[in-house]
């Protein structure tokens, strides 16, 4: 029994290591970024419009706010399409549709983010440039390869929660004269919405931490965009574009740039979390 | 002004259809594309010969091994951690604070974008261990970031043997040991092997987190503190750089037929696992 124990034993530690690793990315994270957020101040750090590492001036208003706009527009694009295709496997297709289309997301999913750039900059920036306008490399080349990245997301979660609405509902409603779009509409739909919510939550949260894909197709460059059509930078690419050759503060100051993505994805699985564990109840 | 719900319902049906078919479209269109441009370069002198002038000319040999290397470590390390973590889980306690807290930490990490791992990776693997930019530091980051795509399958696995195979062993006089070894985990393999082949996966496809930790280097490594390029890098570098567009799409294609190979081996391991769980 001696030995049963020390298993027991051994397997608990070996089960902390996803928070041990957790807690680690935090430590290091904050200890290498925090001396330069505090430094610069971080109201100045957040807000500030300037980002000259030559001259040690470090503000990254401008990322945040191209983060927000390629996050948003991503939003914007993928989660209609997302929840239409959800509403189709799980409303209206065919099972052999369904059957076909469940690895087909599977498959969306597995596609690396480089791929995605990839695409993003041979076809979409090129068609951008030349049909709308602008440099190509832009918030919408952006927006439009996240916010497909994001489709798997989206639909997988989305489609959960709208098989987990009881059959009861639906009876009901399509009892009461209802047709099947208005059953879907005003019965089942509502029914879901935490589960839609989460899953609009964490395709956010993609949507925001993605980075290979961003730098390929959004321009990098630091301005706070005005168009659609203007490039723009994101917290991820200023990280992965800079970190190759950045040392000393600058270096610093892109782990502080690392804190405040933490924290920002921190923020959105805790939501995520709360919303599922609200359904659940 | 209100429609007629059979006119509404009409429309809607289209749309979803759209929607659908529009999905399908983009997944087939990027497939299509890259094999199309890519294929072509694709030869066994490709496959097996070093590349020259920075990836002008030559082959991708050396990123294959360096893929195949930091996939390997990766799930050296992770697999063990997240099998031993679904076992504890699922057969050595109940539901507590520690298990909430376990759970929680793998949610979390599952959330936490690779460039963050990649950061991570680097301040401690790379430069507080002193490990370097190599296969070792790469494989560990890359480690940590599948770890919750282990833990996930192998505890949905090890759920779904049923019960009474657990009293039979128990009543046999088990120790709790010698029935997760001997009745849990042989059924539970096919599930298990699922979530490490996702785990490979994702390692073949991570650039942000591997250019970070393994670094780039071309030359072919000789043990496991050198550093590896990975083909997933090797594309982006490529591509990003304008060094070789055709190299470049030679390369995608590669990661995609890796990829669509994950794909089918997941999916028929699912469908064994199911016409199994049937019978």
């Amino acid at each position: 029994m001696k030995e049963e124990r020390l298993i027991q034993w051994l397997l608990l530690i070996i089960a902390l290591s996803a928070i041990s690793v957790l807690a680690l990315i935090t430590l290091f994270i904050f200890k290498e970024g925090l001396p330069i957020m505090v430094k610069v101040g971080v109201t100045d750090f957040i807000l500030g419009r300037r980002w000259s590492p030559g001259k040690g001036v470090f503000g990254i208003f401008p990322m945040l706010m191209g983060s927000l706009w390629v996050t948003g527009g991503a939003l914007l694009l993928g989660v209609p399409l997302g929840l239409a295709v959800a509403i189709f496997t799980t409303e209206f297709a065919p099972p052999y549709l369904s059957a076909a289309i469940r690895p087909a997301i599977q498959l969306l999913a597995g596609i690396p983010s480089v791929i995605y750039g990839f695409i993003g900059l041979t076809v979409l920036v090129p068609w951008i440039r030349s049909h709308l306008g602008g440099p190509g490399l832009s918030v919408l080349a952006g927006a439009i390869i996240l916010g497909i990245m994001i489709l798997p997301n989206i639909i997988s979660i989305s489609e959960d929660a709208i098989r987990a609405v009881p059959k009861e509902y639906r009876d009901g409603a399509l009892a009461l004269g209802a047709t099947h779009w208005q059953t879907i509409w005003m019965v089942v739909l509502p029914a879901a919405r935490s589960g839609i919510i989460a899953s609009i939550i964490l395709g956010m949260g993609r949507a925001i931490g993605e980075t290979m894909a961003v730098i390929m197709v959004v321009g990098n460059a630091v301005k706070v965009p005005c168009s659609i059509l203007d490039p723009t930078r994101t917290l991820t690419s200023n990280i992965g574009i800079e970190m190759g050759y950045a040392s000393g503060e600058h270096r610093q100051a892109l782990f502080a740039t690392g804190i405040v993505l933490f924290f920002l994805i921190m923020l959105l699985n805790t939501a995520a979390n709360i919303v599922i564990r609200r359904r659940s109840r | 002004m209100r429609f007629d719900p059979r006119t509404t319902q009409k429309v809607v049906k289209v749309l979803v259809w759209a929607s659908a078919l529009l999905t399908l479209a983009i997944l087939l269109f990027i497939i299509v594309y890259i094999l199309w441009r890519g294929l072509p370069m694709v030869s066994i002198s490709f496959l097996t010969e070093n590349p020259t002038r920075m990836g002008r000319a030559g082959g991708i040999f050396p990123t294959i091994v360096g893929t195949i290397a930091l996939a390997a470590m990766a799930v050296l390390i992770a697999t063990p951690l997240g099998l031993g973590t679904a076992i504890y889980l699922t057969e050595y306690t109940r539901e507590s604070a520690i298990t909430r807290l376990i759970r929680f930490g793998t949610e979390c990490l599952a959330g936490v974008p690779s460039i963050i791992f990649g950061l991570f990776g680097f301040v401690f693997f790379v430069i507080y261990l002193e490990l370097g930019w190599s296969i070792l530091s790469g494989g560990l980051t890359l480690a940590c970031m599948i770890l919750p795509t282990i833990v996930r399958a192998s505890e949905e696995a090890i759920r779904a043997v049923p019960r009474s195979y657990r009293e039979v062993s128990f009543a046999l006089g088990a120790t709790r040991w010698q029935m997760v070894t001997t009745a849990i985990l042989p059924s539970a393999v096919p599930g298990i092997v699922t979530g490490v082949i996702l785990g490979i996966g994702r390692c073949v496809g991570e650039t942000a987190a591997v250019i970070l930790t393994a670094g780039s280097s071309l030359r072919l490594p000789t043990s496991l503190f050198s550093p590896v390029r990975t083909m997933a890098v090797h594309f982006y570098i490529l591509a990003r750089e304008g060094i070789s567009m055709e190299m470049a799409y030679g390369t995608g294609a590669m990661l995609i037929v890796t990829i669509l190979l994950v794909n089918v081996v997941v999916n028929w391991l699912i469908e064994r696992l199911i016409a199994r769980r049937r019978a």
